[in-house]
């Protein structure tokens, strides 16, 4: 089942094209994008959210156009940089968030369970390590169990343990059926994904999952394969 | 709308606040000390009206609405800047609600400050006025009008330093009009036209009408105007939000 549809999506910024025509299908499981930075991750994904001024294609979550009015509680979005509020405790954060989307108090403790901060409820985030922010940011787009979640980077800079931690969280959530699309651009997080989508310059050069984009390109790792499908 | 998101932000701008003690303790004290200063500046100068009585009224109305102009749009910018905004604005969140519960919890913040000023300056520096009770409605008001104003210039700024340059760019401007150095009647007929149109205008008017000497009859359309002003400031705040930026 596609839940999410681009087509054509073209966007500029300084008379330069950042997405340059993209056209692809993101359907259940756990989707990798990946990419070195400047690729165009992050505007594609704001794309998807809805936030991104666009100058041509369409973007189709769940049915709806990117960023309709109905999807504004189906979608969790966790921007690069952590998007709490620095001065307020995670427990002030999550319950925030949670009366905006109108969810239950009962979600907060969810969601604080689900990325592993119990020990720092009271903690005031601006005095957390930057991997516990992160993961402050992501329990807020865990708020309300959203169908559709868009995570920019959220293991960037995390210790390993964690970074395994959090990719089998992001594949519970997709079994629970939610679509989880993750970018990064470090190159071995591929094969921790369900489907992958290489981008570069703009534009998405492989598809598939990470076994197809690794025989396709001949390749035994998608680094390999990534260089082999830019200099083609 | 939604009055529980309204509140909801309204309850969290505030919780960051009192994490900010040095802030808080400065918006309430601050006024008081240049009230202070401004009796003691005029404390020997003699004449029949005094002129403490006749300029402090005026100078009640600009320090809030000043000070909350400043604080709204420097927290404003920090939401955009740190990614917030985004999010919210990706939330099933009105515009409005975000500005209204900024406009709500800077207002209780703007009466929390006005009722200590007006009470120093009416109680403990003796300042003359008709009802201290409508001094500090509109005292509140000013300071709302001011949240509002920086509410919708912090719109059409990318930075905080640039947030703060239109301090001197929209605020001293109608300082300089409002009737506090040349009385308004006696402006020049183009910048008597201007001082028409800028809300300060009625917000120092207003206090005007409160010192003794003055009718309080005036005071009623005056708060209407500097109401009516930050309403709708509100409202174009709220339009000039955009869910989707470049």
């Amino acid at each position: 089942m596609v839940s999410i549809e681009v087509a054509g999506l073209v966007v500029r910024r300084g008379g330069r094209a950042v997405l340059d025509g993209i056209d692809l299908r993101i359907g259940a499981g756990v989707t990798g994008l990946l990419g070195p930075s400047g690729s165009g991750k992050t505007t594609l994904l704001r794309a998807i959210v809805g936030v991104q001024r666009t100058h041509g294609g369409t973007v189709t979550v769940l049915g709806s156009p990117a960023g309709a009015k109905a999807l504004r509680s189906r979608i969790g979005y966790v921007t690069q940089a952590a998007s709490v509020y620095d001065d307020l405790t995670l427990t002030e954060n999550l319950r925030f968030f949670a009366r905006v989307l109108g969810v239950g108090p009962d979600e907060v403790e969810r969601v604080v369970r689900a990325v592993d901060l119990g020990g720092h409820r009271d903690h005031v985030v601006g005095r957390m390590s930057g991997g516990q922010r992160s993961r402050a940011s992501l329990a807020v787009a865990l708020l309300g169990s959203p169908a559709v979640l868009v995570l920019d980077e959220p293991t960037v800079g995390l210790d390993p343990v964690l970074r395994r931690d959090l990719w089998a969280l992001f594949h519970r959530l997709a079994d629970d059926g939610a679509v989880v699309l993750v970018s990064s651009h470090v190159m071995d997080e591929a094969d921790r994904c369900d489907q992958l989508l290489l981008m570069r310059a703009g534009a998405i050069i492989a598809d598939g999952t990470p076994a197809e984009i690794r025989a396709g390109a001949g390749a035994d790792d998608i680094e390999t394969a990534f260089l082999r499908l830019v200099e083609r | 709308m939604r009055p529980a998101r309204t509140l909801a932000v309204a309850v969290r701008v505030l919780q960051q606040v009192r994490r900010d003690p040095r802030t808080l303790a400065m918006l309430v004290v601050v006024p008081c000390v240049l009230m202070a200063l401004l009796w003691w500046m005029y404390r020997d100068v003699p004449g029949p009206v005094s002129p403490f009585d006749r300029s402090g009224p005026a100078l009640l109305a600009i320090f809030p609405f000043v000070v909350m102009f400043l604080v709204t749009s420097v927290t404003t910018l920090r939401e955009r800047s740190s990614g917030t905004l985004e999010r919210l604005l990706a939330m099933p969140l009105g515009r409005l609600d975000l500005l209204l519960g900024y406009g709500l919890a800077f207002g209780l913040l703007a009466a929390i400050q006005s009722v200590v000023a007006v009470a120093v300056s009416v109680w403990l520096l003796g300042m003359h006025v008709h009802s201290a009770w409508l001094l500090l409605l509109m005292a509140v008001a000013d300071a709302v009008l001011g949240t509002s104003l920086g509410l919708f210039v912090s719109a059409f700024a990318h930075t905080e330093f640039q947030a703060v340059q239109f301090m001197p760019a929209l605020v001293v401007p109608q300082i300089l009009v409002c009737g506090l150095f040349v009385p308004r009647a006696q402006l020049p007929g183009v910048l008597h036209a201007i001082s028409d149109v800028l809300p300060l205008s009625y917000a120092v008017d207003a206090m005007r009408h409160l010192t003794v000497g003055a009718t309080s009859t005036g005071v009623a359309g005056d708060l209407g105007v500097v109401v009516g002003y930050a309403v709708a400031l509100l409202v174009l705040g709220a339009a000039t939000l955009r869910r989707r930026t470049p």
